[in-house]
């Protein structure tokens, strides 16, 4: 996985002050944060839906193996493949493997984060492929060549103005005067110009939100269809999907799907939620002649015995990413990763290397928003901790921090050290406040004061020695 | 613990007040608002002498030798032995305690049996008041239109969010308004102030906006952290609105310079 959270603080600089971005990120806050709480609200059991959730995946990453196999040996049965992909280069390589079995050219693809975080169009096109994207966002994004900024809103970065330039520049042979104002407009364009695609397609490629042990189906919820017509109208599917993504039954399905699309778009269910079982049968109407699943590993049966094991609960419904208040500042590009927000912060040092994503688990206030949320009540803010005291453990933080650190914590358990440095700190401030009574630049953390002041502390010696003076008779 | 021991059950619970180093060195009147507070509520008070900070900076950071520690040195300082309860005037210090003092120290058998005592005892100072003593009788009078920001680790680690208001309604005088978006972090969040000034600035200066909207004279709230981060942010707007903590209204203790005010005798 190609990532380049290092530059996460240049990133962020300028996104603060990028104001088509706001604009775009206003939008996600006010959209998206207020259907899921009155999704939410409506659902009086979605504390124990959640609860269920979590427990039913607990137990499915206990028998991680079971199920899986489970799976196989189900797709087997009706008819299909599954490879198994240790990481990104063999799941690429398993992909091409198939395209090239079956002489395709052209791969329409339904929205998957699995694809992205592998890189595989990249890849395809390399190989002669032509990988079309099939879902609005994403087509956006593969115009503007782009990562996604949001797992599930993948061009959420982008004004409608902005598409429409898009379309205008990318769309050849329709009138450059036609009328691109409403979202209704762009999503009929993009419709017309794939529709051709997805009928010339030889492969279809989509990911999957779940895949059912006991049936060997996979289940994808979109809410433009564009998934269906990619699965349903070449002639062989292929799944691309990671391991964590498998559930026992599909009553465990309608578990995560409740809490899913409530958690995601605050909608009950998604507009379409498609089971694929296997190739088309005898007597079918339709679907495909051939039906792979490429089952992902790529890093994620190594936290199975780590602290961030819980992580692999995730259902990417992107709640988290919605209520973050980092990502509402910042948007995902600035995270560098295809991850973004508070579950990125976690996944990515685990997919790359805490070397790579190192200040990602930095960029939080751990305020717990994301964990509230979380419809899998994954412990995020505790994970990004256990990823700090990593970096502390492997000596990736500045020595100057840690030494201020060490100096600190010395003070501090030392009562009479740490009451002369309070009363001599308190002075300096008080000094350096001035009449203003606040701090326009302190030496030291200069950082506090570039973008507020910092308050002097209040007159007088600190609360300790009043206290004690006081109490003297 | 939902009741005071039987023992001090006539007296009044015995209380040592944990100051928290913020309110040590930046805002004594909170920490003597606190006092006066437990007082008013029945407490026999004690400010054990040799507590410092929780350590919450270094767990935070991730430096988890520097958090065990400090959380070793407080277990002892604070005395919680000689007490019913802990209290101190922070949600995030008493969640601390609470929450990741017993699994700090779960090396040593002695210290970890000393750590789960203390947490168990330890609580933010308007749910100690509200939830614990049942006390809300405030006899404080403040002519003002006042905002209340919901801290974090007060909101979703302990769950304060009633107690300060059933509080503030028996102030006489004082109108509480509502923030937008109550929820949102301020930005402070310990050294990410530091390590990412421009996201933080940005947080906080969509909440000193939502602040500035709700028309009031003082935005009050139970962490210094997130207090301190807000005055700077609406001193260096040179906004109006005053700063302060939630027990010096509560206390009737709003005689002196609000947090990052100038004062005549410096
Ligand atoms: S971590 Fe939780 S809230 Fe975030 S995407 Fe995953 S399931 Fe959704």
């Amino acid at each position: 996985m190609h990532v380049s959270s290092r530059q996460f603080k240049d990133n962020a600089r300028k996104a603060v002050t990028d104001d088509n971005l706001r604009q775009s990120l206003a939008t996600m806050k006010t959209g998206f944060r207020a259907r899921r709480g009155e999704a939410v609200a409506a659902l009086p059991e979605f504390e124990a839906l959640r609860e269920a959730g979590r427990a039913m995946k607990n137990h499915t990453l206990e028998n991680l193996d079971h199920y899986l196999e489970r799976f196989e040996a189900k797709v087997i049965e009706s008819g299909g493949h599954v490879h198994w992909a240790p990481d990104a280069e063999a799941a690429r390589r398993a992909v091409l493997g198939i395209c090239r079995a079956h002489g395709a050219k052209l791969v329409t693809k339904g929205k998957s984060m699995v694809t992205e975080e592998i890189e595989l169009n990249a890849f395809l096109e390399k190989n002669d492929i032509e990988s079309v994207e099939t879902d609005l966002g994403e087509y956006i994004i593969q115009l503007r060549q782009e990562q996604p900024s949001h797992i599930i809103a993948p061009a959420i970065h982008v004004r409608k103005s902005e598409v429409a330039d898009l379309f205008r520049e990318h769309h050849a042979g329709l009138p450059a005067d036609r009328p691109l104002d409403e979202p209704r407009a762009l999503l009929d364009e993009a419709r017309a110009v794939l529709r051709e695609r997805f009928l010339s397609a030889d492969v279809g490629i989509t990911g999957a939100n779940m895949l059912v042990a006991e049936t060997g189906s996979t289940v994808i919820v979109t809410n433009e269809g564009n998934g269906d017509l990619t699965q349903l109208l070449p002639r062989v599917h292929v799944v691309v999907t990671s391991i964590d993504k498998v559930v026992p039954t599909l009553e465990d399905a309608a578990t995560v799907l409740r809490l899913l699309a409530r958690s995601a778009t605050g909608q009950p269910m998604a507009t379409y939620t498609t089971l694929a079982t296997g190739p088309r049968r005898e007597g079918d109407p339709d679907g495909p002649a051939h039906f792979h699943v490429v089952l992902v590993d790529n890093g994620r049966s190594a936290l199975l015995d780590s602290p961030y094991r819980e992580v692999l609960r995730c259902i990417r419904c992107a709640a988290c990413i919605n209520h973050c208040p980092i990502y509402g500042a910042v948007g995902g590009h600035a995270y560098g990763s295809v991850y973004p927000g508070p579950i990125g912060s976690v996944l990515t040092p685990a997919l790359s290397s805490l070397e790579d994503a190192g200040s990602l688990p930095n960029a939080s206030t751990l305020c717990g928003r994301c964990e509230a949320v979380c419809p899998m009540k994954i412990p995020l803010p505790r994970m990004l901790r256990q990823w700090r005291e990593e970096e502390v453990h492997r000596s990736l933080t500045p020595e100057s921090a840690r030494r201020i650190m060490t100096a600190w914590s010395f003070a501090a358990r030392h009562p009479g050290v740490y009451r002369l440095g309070t009363s001599l700190a308190g002075r300096a401030l008080r000094f350096l406040g001035g009449r203003r009574g606040s701090l326009r630049r302190v030496p030291l953390a200069g950082e506090w004061t570039r973008v507020r002041d910092l308050p002097a502390p209040e007159p007088g010696e600190p609360f300790m020695a009043r206290y004690k003076r006081k109490k003297k008779p | 613990m939902t009741s005071p021991p039987p023992s001090s059950a006539a007296a009044g619970p015995t209380v040592a007040l944990f100051v928290t180093c913020l309110a040590d060195l930046f805002r004594p009147t909170a920490a003597f608002a606190a006092l006066r507070l437990l007082e008013r509520a029945g407490c026999t008070v004690t400010v054990p002498p040799r507590q410092t900070c929780c350590g919450q900076p270094a767990f935070t950071n991730g430096d988890r030798d520097l958090a065990r520690d400090q959380a070793w040195f407080m277990v002892e300082a604070l005395e919680a032995e000689l007490v019913d309860y802990v209290v101190a005037p922070s949600g995030s210090c008493a969640s601390h305690i609470r929450h990741h003092y017993p699994a700090l120290l779960e090396h040593d058998p002695d210290m970890v049996k000393r750590a789960r005592h203390l947490s168990k005892k330890t609580y933010e100072l308007t749910s100690f008041l509200v939830d614990i003593l049942g006390w809300t009788d405030v006899e404080a009078r403040l002519d003002a239109t006042v905002t209340y920001h919901d801290t974090c680790s007060g909101l979703r680690e302990l769950g304060i969010h009633d107690q300060p208001r059933a509080l503030l309604a028996k102030v006489a005088g004082l109108d509480v308004k509502e923030l937008s978006a109550p929820e949102e972090c301020c930005g402070f969040g310990g050294s990410f102030t530091l390590k990412y000034p421009e996201i933080s600035g940005r947080m906080v200066t969509d909440k000193a906006e939502n602040i500035e909207a709700t028309g009031a004279d003082m935005i009050l709230g139970g962490d210094m952290g997130c207090l301190l981060n807000i005055a700077g942010m609406l001193k260096r707007r040179g906004s109006a609105v005053q700063v302060r903590h939630v027990a010096e209204v509560l206390a009737g203790m709003t005689d002196g310079p609000a947090i990052g005010e100038p004062s005549e005798n410096r």
